[in-house]
């Protein structure tokens, strides 16, 4: 992962990332359905340009490649199969389902106030001597320590 | 010569495929290291499994030695690299969200991409509040823009802040590392024996 990571940098410039993606796509189908809102919304308008649309990004290429190197890495250890619920024991899947559901708005959130996620902001960052990469890696795995007995019942 | 984009040695629509390339190669590196499954993640919470930070910080100390070393040898114009900016207190802030995102949802959004794509409907639906989580942000951002941009210091690195140089910072996370995961090693061992409720 860390060789990864250099080779990204190394041909790209910048690190790896895979928030960016979903953020294209809220922008692109915002921007579909009520255009004029999309342009005049301050955080809209800041990845919309008049020749491309959002989703011609690096990073939205790169989570398409995130998707199928993992089912390529599933099919090779058998791990792919029909759909279904990953949870604790103790818990049902609608509360594994209803915690996963708002754990991702809470991370969707953050992330932008992060300007990235684990990848884009704590591994790429901290790996190019980035102070904010960093502070991101720290807090958010110190949050993460500092409030697991709240949710330990919904992992063991 | 590198970076190559940002030098022009490699130009146009190329940018796309490495992207894919890289991608896949990201994506089966997060697979094969068991982050399509959120109780693996969740584990170094826990104690029970400490695969991300075995992972994690590994990525972090040859990346780090790695770049010094292709600056010493020509290779990279570390100048030419993006450093993330920072905007210190919306960082603070962002990240503590994103940690209580982390407990409840057990993902993050590169390892969500992953469970999918063998079969998770968690993972579906960790990706599908992203999706709402960025809508909402995006949709109430006026109410707090002037927070978003404050705190900012500019694409600063370590060193810039602290003046002390990179390769300090290097060896400083390299010690930090080792110990981690050793002291770890042994925290693993004793709670697996007490865990019923995973198995490994």
């Amino acid at each position: 992962m860390g060789l990864l990571v250099i080779l990204t940098v190394y041909i790209t410039g910048r690190g790896l990332g895979a928030s960016g993606a979903v953020k294209s796509a809220v922008v692109t189908t915002a921007d579909a359905i009520v255009p004029i809102h999309a342009h005049t919304n301050p955080y809209y308008s800041k990845f919309i340009s008049s020749d491309k649309s959002p989703m011609y990004n690096w990073l939205v290429f790169e989570s398409l490649g995130i998707f199928f190197g993992g089912l390529l890495s599933g099919v090779i250890f058998r791990r792919v199969k029909k759909i279904r619920v990953e949870r604790s024991p103790k818990i049902t899947n609608k509360t594994r389902l209803t915690a996963a559901l708002i754990g991702g708005i809470l991370f969707g959130i953050g992330s932008q106030f992060g300007r990235g996620c684990s990848s884009g902001a704590a591994l790429s960052g901290s790996a190019t001597f980035s102070f904010g990469g960093v502070i991101v890696m720290l807090v958010l795995f110190g949050t993460g320590y500092a409030i697991a007995g709240l949710f330990k019942k919904l992992w063991i | 010569m590198g970076p190559l984009i940002p030098n022009g040695v490699i130009t146009g629509d190329w940018d796309f495929v490495i992207a894919l390339l890289i991608g896949i190669a990201f994506g089966f590196i997060l697979e094969a290291s068991g982050f399509s499954s959120s109780r693996n993640i969740a584990g170094v919470f826990y104690g029970y499994n400490f695969v991300v930070l075995r992972v994690f910080f590994t990525a972090v100390i040859v990346a780090m030695t790695g770049l010094l070393f292709f600056d010493y040898f020509g290779w990279i114009e570390l100048d030419k690299i993006f450093i993330l900016p920072t905007y210190l207190t919306p960082m603070i802030v962002g990240s503590i969200i994103m940690g209580f995102g982390f407990l409840l949802g057990g993902f993050c959004p590169g390892t969500s991409y992953t469970a999918i794509a063998i079969g998770k409907l968690d993972g579906i639906v960790f990706t599908i509040g992203l999706f709402l989580g960025i809508f909402l942000f995006s949709e109430t951002f006026p109410l707090f823009k002037d927070f978003y941009y404050s705190g900012f210091l500019g694409n600063v690195t370590l060193t810039d802040v602290t003046g002390i140089p990179a390769a300090w910072f290097a060896f400083a996370f390299t010690v930090i590392a080792l110990a981690s995961f050793w002291f770890t090693m042994i925290i693993e061992k004793h709670i697996r024996k007490k865990i019923t409720e995973y198995k490994f």
